[in-house]
């Protein structure tokens, strides 16, 4: 059976199991709630992602404990 | 200064104009996914604080809608994540009355469970792709993901069916 079939097949099954939304209509203005949100939770004004920080000590040991890397680093920036 | 300007500035005025704007068309996507308006409605939310705290990394020459609705996607993805084996599938949005009257109900149930049990990024999209028949360009768009990987979601996540359904001894052509 080709994929088509296959997704065909699985398509009609699941449609008469899940049928698609239908009241897919926001109801409400959700403005109110958005304004509480942001309200309890300022956003930070500078956040450094904890990766930038884990970049950071690596490089920084790497430096450390071989500082003969440092030309090479240079080298390469 | 334009709007998307205004926002990217960090204009609370210009966040609440596109708020506006937008709210229904995010709703309406993620409702589609989660299948629980009040879910949805959280998560639009949620969507729009994410933008909000992404502001300064939109860029003003960009598509918002589009990438409103990647991050809505993305939004709703985490709550497939969370919610995975802890929720029921709702069977409506859609009145049930629509189905065959013909399958039979522990059948059912069986697909719903086997459904629901797909890994959330393939729920995703074989829900969108399969249940809601939405373009394949789109769901690519709002994944972040190309048109060709859509395909492979799809086939993989028809085949996961397919393997569960006959685990569950439920034969697809049976229903």
């Amino acid at each position: 059976m080709s994929n088509e079939e296959n997704n065909k097949e699985m398509k009609k099954l699941l449609k008469q199991v899940i049928a698609p939304a239908q009241e897919t209509e926001l109801r409400r203005d959700l403005w109110p709630q958005m304004l509480r949100k942001l309200e309890e939770q300022p956003a930070p004004v500078v956040s450094v992602p904890w990766f930038d920080w884990a970049l950071a000590a690596i490089l920084s040991g790497v430096l450390v404990f071989f500082p003969g890397s440092i030309p090479a680093l240079l080298y390469h920036l | 200064m334009e709007l998307l300007e205004r926002f990217a500035a960090g204009d609370l005025e210009a966040f609440e104009a596109l708020f506006r704007a937008h709210q229904k068309e995010v709703y309406a996507w993620v409702v589609r996914i989660v299948r629980d308006s009040g879910i949805a409605e959280d998560l639009t939310v949620e969507t729009f604080w994410r933008i909000y705290k992404s502001r300064a990394r939109f860029d003003p020459a960009g598509n918002f809608r589009a990438w409103a609705r990647r991050i809505a996607t993305n939004a709703a993805l985490d709550h497939l994540r969370h919610s995975h084996r802890e929720t029921e599938l709702p069977e409506d949005l859609a009145s049930a009355g629509t189905a065959d009257p013909a399958v039979r109900r522990e059948a059912r149930e069986r697909i719903r469970k086997a459904f629901q049990e797909l890994p959330p990024k393939y729920r995703l999209v074989a829900t969108l792709a399969l249940v809601e028949e939405e373009p394949y360009y789109d769901i690519a768009e709002a994944v972040g993901i190309s048109h060709a990987l859509v395909k492979v979601r799809v086939f993989r996540a028809v085949r996961m069916l397919r393997k569960k359904l006959n685990s569950l001894g439920v034969e697809a052509n049976a229903i």
